[in-house]
């Protein structure tokens, strides 16, 4: 090694090598991930084509069939329209409050460190802890029985607030993605911060000088300039609320009125062996989320790449 | 320059919570598994299991020929309450008798053993059972595990401890297929029973109800004085459990049989008539209902809250835990309209085909199935022997009517407890009731109900 290395061109020799360990050091963690990650995707997919009921495999193919059942289940109806509903609840809800608390913090109010961990805070928490607190917190009881938040809203005098949560037909499942909210918004805070931060001060001065009022200053100038972060703020919340499954679980057990696709994947797995059905889930969710994440990363990446 | 900044950051901040949340999310899952993997070796119930790892594997290969050694591994979802006291009862047991074998408890939590069943699929698919695992007797085994070729008939085991003289034998049918006896039953509870609260009935001036009509009378009677729930329910499958208790009720034992062995459609009028009055029962439910476990709804009926309660009889091991008096604090009888059949489901254990020890795992069994096992078992855990010679002394008021009444009735098997329908047509049954919990709509309920027949039936 070290003669042959003495001939060739040190500088070049060196180079190489050095790829060539990056490659070795790469390639354990690229191997798990081909094969845990793409294997098991194309696996899952094999086995959503196929006729796979009970516990043992059966890979009969049956081309389309899972998904045209799916099509046709009113469950996956519900999945479908309760996503809809906990995305955009969730998604707007973290927007919205994470901007306000961005906005407020970057005002340099005094103690900022301490309210910026302090919004940060539930996201340490995990989502199955925050469902147990906020199914307490949203105890659906009425009358004598009253609860949680409900209860407050009764000492309060603020009766007209008072209901009954998760347990509200139809719109059940935007209860849900209030916990969520209240997980999520401090991130969201911290990125919207992280970005307000980035807005030169002469950009705001200059918009004042212009007259612009202060709503103005924000409306035209700064939101504009913030777009980016909250694309990716969306992206990041919207692929969340498509895999939710702990904080449902959690909060409102295993019932039909408040499923998703991913606890409906769950059941039909595992308590009704459907494995073929279970897969077909599956590869929805991954389309869903891929259908979001990838024209995201690829316009950035190639952003980046023209930069 | 500062815009490429804020997409760097962007970017960044992107990658790194899609890179946590996929790693987050995987690691859970994987979490989740060998989580539940390690309580179930390192379970706190038993405490000498602890040290059985190490020796486990390499007494493996010994067991087979050293009947009184090695280890066994048992799985269930009795983690908690009277069911984990019952089941260290018999471990308890299983140490006198033979005190050689180590007893691994691999019990795995979670609602109703869906989360055990979970864990114990993926165990299997991988060909790493354990000895020997709990599962409700009848369809809810043969469908899934006999099915898949994955546990051993018993009967040498039957007729060696001479077993089919002392357990009912309207119950060996259910837990065989082709004649071979696939699992030794451990415990019987009975699904069809009313609970209630004889304060809330005194007050009202109701009789406790004999059939489906005078149960909705007395309810709307409760609701016209005030109560807004006669009827206390819990989460969707108390509402599955509710639904076939009601369906028993209106179209008795035989059409109710007739159901799952096809002789009765489930497009015939009968059904239609019994998911009409299961509809007008679920009017005089709780609208919290999605947010109760049982035990809250059995509390509403001891807190005087509501005045029934339609529940399995582990509702009264929950109400003797809380220190409630049987005739005083509650009150039962069989579902109105189903007095004099007992509608049961049971908890049995099984022989794994290929069990790593076969032996100890057929020691336990012995156990399970003796008069001395089910003895201690039953008592802690609320239930009646599945053996009709047990010691009566032992049993509360409760109980030994439920073993009068198993001696006498007619007895028929329970849908959401595994006995009549195997896992996959119950799912099916679950989304529907679930479905229909939400549009109420009878007859989307009863088409749906025919397709999971014709699925899965």
């Amino acid at each position: 090694m070290t003669t042959t290395a003495g001939k060739a061109p040190i500088r070049r020799k060196a180079f190489s090598m050095e790829k060539w360990w990056g490659l070795v050091w790469v390639m354990p963690s690229l191997i798990a991930v081909m094969l845990f990650v793409y294997g098991f995707i194309g696996w899952t997919a094999r086995v959503s084509m196929s006729a796979w009921k009970g516990l043992l495999p059966n890979y009969d193919f049956v081309g389309d069939d899972n998904f045209v059942a799916l099509s046709k289940d009113p469950r996956f109806d519900i999945d479908i329209k309760n996503t809809a509903i906990f995305t955009f609840v969730f998604v707007l809800g973290c927007l919205i409050i994470g901007f306000l608390l961005a906005v407020l913090l970057d005002k340099g109010i005094r103690g900022e460190g301490f309210y910026r961990t302090l919004f940060l805070f539930p996201m340490a928490i995990s989502f199955i802890v925050t469902g147990v607190v906020w199914r307490w917190l949203m105890n659906p009881a009425q009358g004598d029985r009253l609860s949680g938040l409900n209860l407050l809203f009764d000492k309060l005098g603020l009766d007209f607030l008072i209901n009954s949560w998760h347990a509200t037909p139809e719109w059940g499942i935007a209860a849900v993605a209030l916990p969520a909210v209240w997980q999520m918004s401090g991130y969201t805070m911290a990125l919207y911060l992280a970005g307000l931060r980035a807005v030169p001060e002469t950009l705001r001065e200059a918009a004042r000088v212009d007259g612009a009022s202060e709503y103005q200053v924000y409306r035209m100038v700064i939101i504009p300039l913030l777009r980016p972060i909250t694309l990716s703020a969306i992206i990041i919340l919207g692929h969340i609320s498509l895999k939710v499954f702990d904080l449902i679980i959690a909060l409102a057990g295993k019932q039909v009125a408040l499923d998703v696709p991913s606890t409906y994947m769950w059941t039909t797995t595992f308590d009704g062996y459907f494995f073929n059905r279970g897969a077909a889930i599956g590869i929805v969710l991954l389309m869903s989320v891929a259908v979001l994440v990838i024209p995201y990363l690829w316009y950035t990446l190639r952003q980046e790449r023209d930069l | 320059m500062r815009n490429r900044m804020l997409k760097l950051m962007s970017l960044f901040a992107a990658l790194a919570l899609v890179a946590s949340a996929c790693g987050g999310s995987s690691g859970g899952d994987a979490g989740d598994e060998s989580g539940s993997d390690s309580t179930a070796v390192g379970s706190d119930d038993t405490t000498d299991d602890t040290t059985d790892d190490t020796t486990d594997d390499t007494t493996d290969d010994t067991t087979d020929e050293e009947t009184a050694g090695g280890s066994v591994e048992v799985f269930s979802w009795w983690t908690g309450g009277g069911e984990a006291a019952g089941l260290d009862a018999m471990i308890e047991v299983f140490g006198s008798t033979d005190p050689g074998i180590t007893f691994e408890n691999s019990a795995v939590a979670g609602g109703a053993g869906t989360n055990a069943r979970a864990v114990l699929a993926s165990r299997l698919q991988a060909g790493d059972p354990p000895d020997s695992w709990q599962g409700h007797a009848g369809q809810e085994l043969i469908g899934t595990y006999v099915a898949a070729d994955q546990i051993e008939p018993l009967n040498f085991l039957y007729d060696e401890q001479g077993w089919l003289d002392v357990m009912p034998e309207t119950l060996i049918p259910l837990i065989s297929k082709d004649g071979n006896i696939y699992s030794v039953p451990v415990n019987i509870h009975r699904a069809n029973v009313l609970w209630s609260n004889p304060t809330v009935l005194s007050d009202a001036g109701i009789e406790m109800p004999t059939s489906l009509d005078e149960f909705i009378a007395a309810m709307e009677t409760l609701k016209s004085g005030g109560m807004d729930a006669p009827l206390a329910m819990g989460e969707q499958w108390t509402s599955l459990h509710l639904m076939e208790t009601i369906m028993l009720a209106s179209m008795g034992p035989d059409s109710w049989n007739g159901l799952w062995d096809g002789s009765v459609a489930w497009d015939s009028a009968e059904v239609t008539k019994a998911l009409e009055d299961y509809n007008t029962v679920l009017g005089y439910t709780n609208s919290d209902s999605s947010s109760l476990s049982w035990q809250d709804a059995g509390q509403l009926v001891l807190d005087g809250n509501a005045a029934f309660n339609i529940m399995g009889d582990w509702q009264e091991g929950f109400f003797r835990e809380l220190g409630k008096e049987p005739g005083t604090d509650y009150v039962w009888s069989a579902t109105p309209g189903s007095d004099g059949v007992f509608q049961f489901l049971s908890d049995s254990f099984v022989l794994a085909k290929g069990a790593p020890n076969r032996d100890a795992a057929i020691a336990w069994l012995t156990v399970a199935g003796s008069n001395q096992g089910q003895d201690a078992f039953n008592p802690v855990k609320g239930s009646i022997p599945a053996r009709n010679d047990a010691d009566r002394s032992l049993y509360g008021e409760y109980l030994l009517s439920a073993m009068d009444d198993w001696a006498s009735n007619t007895v028929v098997g329970s849908l959401t407890h595994g006995v009549v329908a195997n896992d996959s047509w119950k799912s099916e049954i679950d989304s529907a009731v679930g479905l229909f919990l939400i549009d109420k709509d009878v007859a989307n309920l009863q088409t749906a109900l025919v397709a999971a027949h014709a699925a899965n039936g």
